[in-house]
Order: C-alpha cells, then sequence, then structure tokens
C-alpha cells in the first residue's frame, strides 16, 4: 500500500500519474522525483515494491514541499501581502481578482454566486 | 511579470538622496512623493512617505516586509463606495 507524504494512494494509476494527486506535486516534478528515486515512471502503484515506495518517499521530502507545509507557505504569503496593506492585500481582503482581470463581467471564481443589489431610491 | 534582472529595481533618484539625507542626520519626517512607480528599498524603511493618489499624499509607514514592493501599491487610486443594497425586491424575485 503506497501511503506517501501524508493521505494519498490512487492504486490502479501509473506512478507518473499517481503522483500528481499529492497538492504540490505536477506532472514535471512527479516525473523528476521518480528520475532521482529511480523509479520507472510506467509502473502501476499497486506493483511498487515496498523498498521503491520508501525511495520515492524520501526523495519527495528532500527535494519538495508538499501537502500542509505548502499550503501553510501560501497562506502565509497572502497573509503577509494583506498585513502590509498593498493593492494585492486589499483585493484578496476583498475576495476579488488580484491579477488586473475585469470585474465587470466574469471573475465568478474569486467572487463565488451571483448577488443581485437593488436600487435603494432616494425620498 | 517583473522587471528585467539585468536593469535592477527602478528607485525614484531624488526620493532616494533625500532619504539618504534623513538618514544620516538620523531625522524622520514625511516626504511628499509622486514617484509612485519607485521600488521600496531597505533604507525607506521606518520612514513615512507621502504617496500621491492623484487626489492628495496618502502617508505610508513603510515596514521591512514592504521592501520590494512599489510605493503605488500602498496607495490606491480609487475609492469604491459600494453599489446598490439588497432591497427586498432584488431577493425576492429568486
Amino acid at each position: 500500500m503506497a501511503r506517501i507524504a501524508g493521505v494519498d494512494l490512487p492504486r490502479e494509476k501509473r506512478v507518473e500519474v499517481a503522483l500528481t494527486y499529492i497538492y504540490g506535486l505536477g506532472p514535471t516534478k512527479a516525473r523528476q522525483v521518480l528520475a532521482i528515486a529511480r523509479v520507472d515512471p510506467s509502473t502501476r502503484v499497486r506493483n511498487l515494491t515496498e523498498e521503491e515506495v520508501s525511495r520515492l518517499r524520501e526523495a519527495i521530502d528532500r527535494n519538495c514541499k508538499v501537502e500542509g507545509d505548502l499550503q501553510r507557505e501560501v497562506q502565509m504569503n497572502i497573509k503577509r501581502l494583506i498585513d502590509i496593506g498593498c493593492y494585492r492585500g486589499l483585493r484578496h481582503r476583498r475576495g476579488l481578482p488580484v491579477r488586473g482581470q475585469r470585474t465587470r463581467t466574469n471573475a465568478r471564481t474569486r467572487k463565488g454566486p451571483r448577488k443581485t443589489v437593488g436600487v435603494r431610491r432616494k425620498k | 511579470m517583473g522587471r528585467s534582472l539585468k536593469k535592477g529595481p527602478y528607485v525614484d533618484e531624488k526620493l532616494a538622496a533625500k532619504i539618504r539625507e534623513l538618514n544620516a542626520r538620523n531625522e524622520k519626517r514625511v516626504i511628499k512623493t509622486w514617484a509612485r512607480a519607485c521600488t521600496i528599498i531597505p533604507e525607506f524603511v521606518g520612514h513615512t512617505i507621502a504617496v500621491h493618489d492623484g487626489r492628495k499624499h496618502v502617508p505610508v509607514y513603510i515596514t521591512e516586509d514592504m521592501i520590494g514592493h512599489r510605493l503605488g501599491e500602498f496607495a490606491p487610486t480609487r475609492t469604491f463606495r459600494g453599489h446598490g443594497h439588497h432591497t427586498e425586491r432584488s431577493t425576492a424575485l429568486k
């Protein structure tokens, strides 16, 4: 049973792909890790030997920041932006897109579901 | 995204000179500037710089975390007063 960097164990996939289930490992990083650990990228996870799994584990520990640690780092970076009160921080605070995208339409990923607002008429 | 490393950071020389003078005399004074594009360098830390936002100068106290950012990032040029409000009509239609 392969359990690397916490909770991950997708079984029937090629290791190359299975490793990308770990937060912080994409296709490129996964292949690099496999090269370092000298494991064939095309083997299925269920066919990995115990020894190969521990080599992978070590390779990841040494070379990549993954899962909780990485998430924490990202959160810290965002928190820093918010704390220093710069433009990007303000955008994070408001939950609006940070990199200059338009907000007249779209931007739904950041803004969430549409909220209809009405006009308050003056008496 | 960023500027070429070869060029190095853009620092407004007039502003930097004023800050250096304050540092040399161990003084602190609010300096007004229009140089929003100026990168914040370590010498600026601890000073308050009044950055122009197009209308007035916004005082910005420079801390260590701000190094590498630009002055304009701390003086927003737009004021958002909000759109309409949630009214009975707008919420009832759903």
